[in-house]
């Protein structure tokens, strides 16, 4: 089936599901968003803990989908874990520490004799919603603005230099972390913020069944869309209106063209329309939910994050993209033909990909099965598994 | 040659993969096996319909949940730290290596993470069977994920199923079959998944224990020993037909790790297995000390385990080394000179392919194909060795002794010494009344720790018993690394070292005052 494929459609075909893992994670994060909130939406301990086992019922999907969005990168472009995570060491050392914490705080929280107490952990999952967000959505930034980093396949013969014989480095002493001097990378990952911040509390509003915390996150939607907006439409319009990576489809050689982004929203209508469909289903599930007495907007906001990443990670590979840029030489740029795996690996991997609907399936029906009632506060006090 | 190269960056980063390792192995098998045995429990009470069932396994579900949080925070950060400490490594065998990760991700952590909410969230949401389903499935899906890495793991000792590739200068799958069914992956998996059942069974007998030493809870502390004493012996006896695997597939594809194993320096014909000794410390490969300050050896047993032949030969560390003409053994020297020539054949077809000498690169392309008359002498004599190229005298083949042959015999001695104690444990149960035996009560608490000694003893001797290669013979740690400077690797490995720390002690504390607590609504006293 898959064997029919060529090289080329196979990397389009891993890209697009990479895409889809990392635009699913976007969405998922609407946990971590919530952690943000549950200060400012639970204020007494019933509601907080309420709040905290609304997300602590989901953070493991946020986790995996983290953790098998890393796996599917290493294994169908290679290239890109070694050249990124190898380079951009102190970027992703970071956002693992965010998500290190997070994955022990809920099951930590509310047991008794937790050694730091129940607010650090109250305090990690927040740093973990903040800090995590911002970071992911920085680094995904460098995708569109380009990094400091080389890489020469040569370097692995290189046995005189006195040099370790790796071949990819970064150019640059601050290994990632000079992705924050770039607004446009620190305005994506504010974007990605304030969108886990309304994803959260749409989440809330569909999930708790709780009048005052239902009241509170209503007003926390609009005070978060605001933000959201001012920095998404930067984003967005700096990225249409700057200069992108091309690659020329003949030689390979990667060089600047006007209005890239915007070309290759223009050339691929589908992505188009998908990344148009996706931003009015976002401000159509946050309005329905400010100006109604919606909870069903997570659902439309969800779908809509999903399409609308999945437009963005679209055009930074496809169209003859350097998806992964470098500023020390264009030519080290990474595209999804030259840092993929090789044919072979990509079939094989593609059969396993037939699992994901099967996975999506058992999912859809455990979280269905979980989340038939809301949450209350007598949950809160039954003999269950509280956080 | 790399004699300039700063090596400390290497060693800061198996420092810090170590740490991340071990942390993360205090956990992992106690996840594999605990789930299991919650499962078992929880199928008693849904065939039986006797609450007590149920706040049994809820009682270990607590201790399970605990556990298991700290076991992802440790593992995500293993899986990226291939990236970010090991880079080259993830480039040049990321073809093959990354595909397990993806596939333990698709199939196993979703499996995992969905039904793990409908385990400890579900108990009035669902219907009993659901439930039973859902906890299933989570040990399933725990036991699958550790297939996955440790098919990974093994492709790592014995790569197999796999071609290198010139133009993209990286090694590429050829067979997927191989990878998954290598004997190498499979003998890991089965021996790796055991220990966890094992050392779960252990914790169960050694907690149950405690619970009988203070006089309380005596019905349901009784019941988990049944199970757990059940589950650790067949798992037990199962743990040590699967090492005698392992030591025999080691035998085949890593002599040097064997010999290191069993401290054993000059090889010979018969030779014995060491039961209990002592490595004379300082010796050298070389020298002409004695190998052993003193040993207890069973005759034979060494060749007959790792060659099914009492009488055959087993290479020695200076025999690795200094090779040995007689068994057709090369010697390091010689394999670091091969290694040289791959890496340069391969420096002179990408000058040639960077120059667009075609000629040039016909020629010594011919040497990766192994349909060529001169690819099939090349890979077989050169190739092979590659990762030799990047190491600098020979010695540096030799893994560090002592640590491997301690680790080794503790995890042999205790994996006998567990058999031996749940053997006790469900006898005792069965003929008296085990509540009043002390001793061996104090015996199954005591054991908790030594389960998990063994459990990173027999990790140890798996990855310090094969160093110098990440990846056997063809890529030594010294290229697999990133470049970054070792004050970046320094810095995030105390890091680690400070959040692992905070959250092992965490983590016992909350165990130890929920085991304090004892099972929901007393009742079973």
């Amino acid at each position: 089936m898959f064997e029919s494929l060529s090289l080329l459609t196979l990397q389009q075909y891993w890209w697009i599901i990479v895409s889809l893992l990392g635009s699913l994670l976007v969405f998922l994060m609407f946990v971590q968003g919530g952690q943000t909130l549950i200060y400012t939406l639970g204020k007494t301990e019933i509601q907080r803990t309420m709040l905290v086992n609304v997300l602590g019922r989901k953070w493991e999907f946020t986790f995996t989908t983290l953790v098998t969005f890393g796996g599917a990168f290493f294994a169908s472009f290679p290239l890109f874990y070694s050249t990124s995570f190898g380079g951009a060491y102190w970027v992703w050392m970071a956002i693992l520490l965010c998500f290190v914490i997070q994955a022990i705080a809920y099951e930590f929280r509310s047991k008794p004799n937790n050694f730091l107490g129940h607010k650090a952990y109250e305090i990690f999952l927040f740093i973990n919603g903040a800090l995590g967000t911002i970071l992911v959505g920085t680094a995904v930034g460098t995708f569109f603005t380009g990094s400091m980093f080389s890489v020469n396949k040569m370097n692995l013969t290189d046995l005189t230099s006195g040099k370790l014989p790796v071949i990819s480095a970064w150019e640059g002493p601050a290994h990632g972390l000079e992705a924050v001097l770039n607004f446009q990378n620190v305005a994506l990952g504010l974007v990605v913020f304030f969108l886990a911040r309304i994803l959260g509390i749409l989440y809330f509003m569909n999930t708790v069944e709780q009048s005052e915390i239902f009241t509170r996150a209503k007003k926390q939607l609009l005070i978060n869309t605001v933000p959201f907006l001012v920095f998404f439409l930067y984003f967005v319009g700096s990225l249409l209106l700057s200069d992108g990576f091309a690659v020329d489809p003949t030689t390979k050689v990667v060089s600047m063209e006007a209005f890239k982004y915007l070309h290759n929203l223009l050339e691929m209508p589908v992505v188009l329309i998908l990344f148009l469909i996706g931003v009015i289903l976002v401000l159509f599930g946050v309005l329905k939910s400010i100006f109604k007495t919606a909870t069903n907007g997570i659902w439309f906001a969800g779908t809509g994050t999903v399409f609308t990443v999945l437009a963005l990670l679209l055009i930074a590979g496809f169209n003859n993209t350097a998806y992964y840029p470098s500023t020390f030489d264009l030519q080290h740029s990474l595209t999804i033909e030259n840092s993929s795996s090789s044919i072979f690996t990509l079939t094989a991997m593609s059969y396993v990909s037939l699992l994901v609907p099967f996975v999506l399936a058992y999912i859809f029906y455990a979280w269905k099965s979980i989340n038939n009632k809301k949450i209350t506060e007598d949950e809160m006090n039954e003999d269950i598994h509280v956080y | 040659m790399l004699e300039n190269v700063d090596l400390s960056v290497v060693d800061w980063s198996r420092a810090q993969f170590a740490l991340t390792a071990i942390y993360h192995w205090f956990f992992v098998p106690l996840t594999l096996g605990l789930a299991f045995i919650v499962a078992i429990m929880e199928s008693i009470y849904v065939k039986t319909g006797r609450e007590e069932w149920k706040r049994i396994t809820k009682f270990w579900m607590t201790l399970f949940g605990i556990n298991f949080a700290i076991g992802v925070a440790t593992g995500i950060i293993l899986e990226f730290e291939f990236g970010t400490n090991w880079s080259n490594y993830s480039w040049f065998v990321g073809d093959i290596f990354g595909a397990p990760l993806a596939i333990e991700g698709i199939m196993a952590f979703f499996l995992e993470s969905t039904f793990i909410a409908v385990m400890f969230f579900g108990w009035n949401k669902v219907s009993k069977k659901f439930h039973l389903a859902s906890s299933w499935l989570v040990a399933f899906g725990a036991n699958l994920s550790a297939l996955w890495i440790l098919v990974a793991n093994g492709w790592m000792q014995y790569p197999a199923g796999m071609h290198f590739n010139p133009d993209t200068a990286r090694n590429e799958m050829n067979s997927f079959w191989e990878v998954l069914f290598s004997p190498m992956a499979i003998h890991k998996f089965l021996h790796t998944i055991t220990s966890g059942y094992v050392l779960a069974s252990v914790f169960v007998l050694g907690v149950s224990a405690w619970f009988l030493l203070k006089k309380r809870n005596i019905i349901f502390a009784k019941k988990s020993m049944v199970i757990a004493g059940v589950f650790g012996l067949l798992s037990a006896v199962f743990l040590a037909v699967t090492g005698d695997g392992s030591a025999y597939t080691v035998a085949q594809k890593q002599p040097m790790k064997l010999a290191a194993m069993e401290g054993l320096y000059q090889g010979k014909e018969g030779v014995g297995l060491i039961a209990i000794g002592m490595t004379t410390p300082g010796k050298k490969y070389n020298d002409n000390k004695d190998e052993y300050v003193f040993k207890i050896e069973i005759p034979k047993m060494l060749s007959l385990l790792g060659y099914r032949d009492a009488n055959a030969f087993v290479p020695g560390i200076k025999d690795l080394v200094d090779g040995n003409s007689q068994y057709g053994i090369l010697s390091a020297n010689e394999k670091i000179k091969r290694g040289k020539i791959a890496i340069n054949t391969l420096r002179e077809y990408k000058e040639a392919k960077m120059a667009n000498d075609t000629a040039k690169m016909a020629v010594s392309g011919r040497n990766f194909d192994k349909k060529t008359p001169e690819g099939k002498a090349f890979l077989e004599n050169n190739f092979r060795y590659f990762g030799y190229g990047y190491l600098n005298n020979p010695e540096q083949v030799i893994p560090n002794i002592p640590l491997t042959f301690y680790s080794f015999h503790i995890m042999v001695i205790l994996g006998f010494f567990f058999i031996a104690l749940f053997a006790m444990v469900l006898f005792f149960i069965y003929k008296r009344n085990i509540e009043n035996i002390k001793w061996i009560l104090w015996t199954a608490l005591l054991s908790i720790p030594l389960a998990y000694l063994a459990s990173q003893a027999g990790w140890i001797v798996a990855e310090i018993g094969r160093q110098p290669w990440v990846i056997q013979d063809i890529m030594p740690t010294v290229a697999a690394v990133s470049r970054i400077d070792s004050a970046s690797v320094q810095i995030t490995f105390w890091l680690f070292a400070v959040i692992f720390t905070t959250l092992l002690i965490a983590e016992i504390k909350i165990m130890l005052r929920q085991i304090k607590i004892g099972p929901k609504d007393g009742g079973l006293n």
